[in-house]
């Protein structure tokens, strides 16, 4: 894209240049995904708030723009205490294990048609290696912190995490059924045509259990039973302070716009606009056009997940443990299934064209 | 030495030293971790000969479904170590000549697959797209197999919960399908009562 313009460098580095490329692509989604994260815990106090009738908070600059800021610098000074008899070094893994997947999965997110740093063929197992991992955190965290509470919550979120990962899994199945590739990319542009030919339509029930199972699978309310405060303290992070709490926050909180981009990409029609005239809308002749395809359309759709997500947590009571685990697997996969068997039925019959 | 070569070695380094750790760490949580380890440079290798399909279905199943429950298991087990290890000379020889025919039978295997002239075409690169390819071949030449090997597995899991699910008496448990059909009749009666004069 840039190697014209940037030849003086290109020919300084030499071999070195698709390294150096690769990492400044990396930053170039890591640094606004970090923000998104900041400003996500602010959005979500904010939203939260009006849904409750209360203000949120305002105290910080204009309208509480700089709340994420302050919470973030009284983070980094507080002093980190390690727990006596914990294991030490696994103490201290334990929020690096939980954020490095949580960063690794952006690598195969179109964000338009020429977006993406890694365009690999096997994009969606990719993605979903990818968030099975970020279970380890959870679990070393409640096991090095040599604490009661920690246990009991890391041991709930593994197994909850386990669980859903299954219904998960059958629903992403559904969708490479439809687009008849593992590429997100390719999946994308199986959608083309306008929001009619989303996959939202047809995969309607593996949409509702992936978008349900993404809650539980990021420990978000209402099945935030591994962080129970009424129950288990904070569950598996109770011993952490300052930065290594930080980083815990800062992985579930991206797990979430992850889930919420991987939903827009697969089920929303990621970055294609809802409505294809769209694209000639605006000004030909310098090639803007304002609603066209691309980058703001999938921001859309990952700030409606994610409202969607927020409303579901000022909504819903907490779920108790035995009725998760039912739901995961009486509920979501004998669904999704079924739905499953009912899509490659479907796509036998002259009514495939629907599906695909 | 390309940087093929290099990063194979490296790889290869890693791989044998987790390996290693996996049998010789105190802690069995150490144990397991160093396995994971090993499992993902093992996947590394075989990302490395083209193969992404296998290597990113080895980190989801092993590495992201069977390590979580071996460490899950092992975390709540409270085992001793030096119960463990009391027994360790007594059962060298056995273990010293199980693992010496180990040894011998992968040699065996391996440098037979060595002198076959036709195994080199399979080190041949593999089309970019393996997991179209494997898909293929699983559900065409070589269907049968693979829907018996499914079959044994959906067995394997039928025996396993058969054989462990027990229905506890004393447990109290509640009938979910129960509860959303209830209706307001079963659970409240109104009583009509007239109210009485007050009496002066």
């Amino acid at each position: 894209m840039m190697d014209s313009t940037a030849s003086p460098i290109v020919q300084l580095l030499g071999p070195a240049w698709p390294v150096v490329w690769t990492l400044l692509k990396i930053v170039a989604i890591a640094l606004p995904l970090i923000i998104g994260v900041a400003y996500l815990t602010l959005a979500e106090r904010k939203i939260i708030g009006a849904m409750q009738v209360r203000i949120g908070p305002n105290r910080v600059g204009p309208f509480g723009l700089l709340q994420p800021f302050a919470d973030v610098f009284k983070l980094i000074f507080k002093e980190i205490v390690v727990p006596s008899g914990a294991n030490r070094y696994l103490f201290f893994v334990a929020p690096m294990l939980a954020l490095g997947p949580a960063l690794a999965a952006w690598a195969v997110i179109p964000f338009s048609g020429t977006m993406v740093l890694a365009d690999i063929h096997a994009g969606l197992l990719y993605v979903l290696a990818m968030t099975s991992i970020g279970v380890y955190g959870i679990i070393l965290a409640g096991w090095a912190s040599n604490s009661k509470y920690a246990f009991l919550g890391c041991l709930r979120s593994a197994a909850q995490i386990v669980s859903y990962e299954i219904a998960m899994g059958f629903a992403l199945v559904g969708v490479l059924m439809c687009a008849s590739s593992l590429n997100l990319s390719d999946i994308v542009r199986g959608q083309e045509g306008g929001a009619a030919y989303w996959y939202v339509w047809p995969l309607f029930p593996l949409f509702v259990v992936y978008l349900i199972s993404g809650i539980a699978e990021t420990n978000r309310h209402p099945f935030d039973v591994a962080e129970g405060e009424s129950e288990i303290v904070a569950g598996f992070h109770v011993e952490y302070s300052g930065v290594a709490f930080a980083v815990f926050f800062l992985a579930e909180y991206m797990n979430m716009i992850l889930i919420a981009a991987l939903v827009a990409t697969m089920f929303l029609g990621g970055w294609l606009s809802p409505w294809p005239l769209l694209n000639h809308v605006g000004i030909p002749g310098l090639g803007i056009r304002p609603f066209g395809d691309g980058l703001p359309w999938l921001l859309g759709k990952m700030a409606l997940v994610l409202l969607i997500f927020l409303w579901i947590r000022a909504t819903f009571p907490r779920y108790r443990y035995d009725q998760i685990m039912r739901l995961g697997w009486k509920v979501f996969i004998p669904i999704t299934l079924v739905w499953i068997v009912f899509v490659a039925t479907m796509m036998q019959t002259r009514w495939a064209y629907l599906f695909h | 030495m390309t940087i093929h070569a290099a990063l194979f070695y490296f790889f290869a380094a890693i791989l044998v030293f987790a390996a290693l750790r996996v049998i010789t760490a105190r802690n069995p949580v150490h144990s397991a971790l160093w396995l994971v380890l090993a499992f993902f440079t093992a996947a590394a290798h075989w990302l490395m000969l083209g193969a992404e399909f296998l290597a990113i279905v080895l980190v989801l199943v092993y590495v992201g479904a069977v390590m979580v429950l071996f460490l899950f298991v092992i975390m709540m087990l409270d085992v001793n170590f030096e119960n463990l290890r009391r027994g360790f000379r007594s059962y060298l020889p056995v273990g010293i000549t199980v693992g010496i025919l180990v040894l011998v039978e992968m040699a065996l295997v391996l440098v037979s697959s060595y002198l076959k002239p036709g195994v080199a075409a399979a080190g041949a690169p593999v089309a970019a797209d393996n997991t179209r390819a494997l898909g293929r071949l699983l559900y065409t030449d070589y269907v049968y197999p693979f829907e018996i090997a499914a079959v044994i597995l959906l067995v394997a899991i039928v025996a396993a919960i058969t054989l462990t699910h027990r229905r506890r008496k004393e447990t109290k448990h509640q009938n979910p399908g129960e509860q959303v059909r209830v209706h307001a009749r079963d659970r409240l009666r109104v009583v009509a009562m007239p109210s009485e004069k007050r009496e002066r």
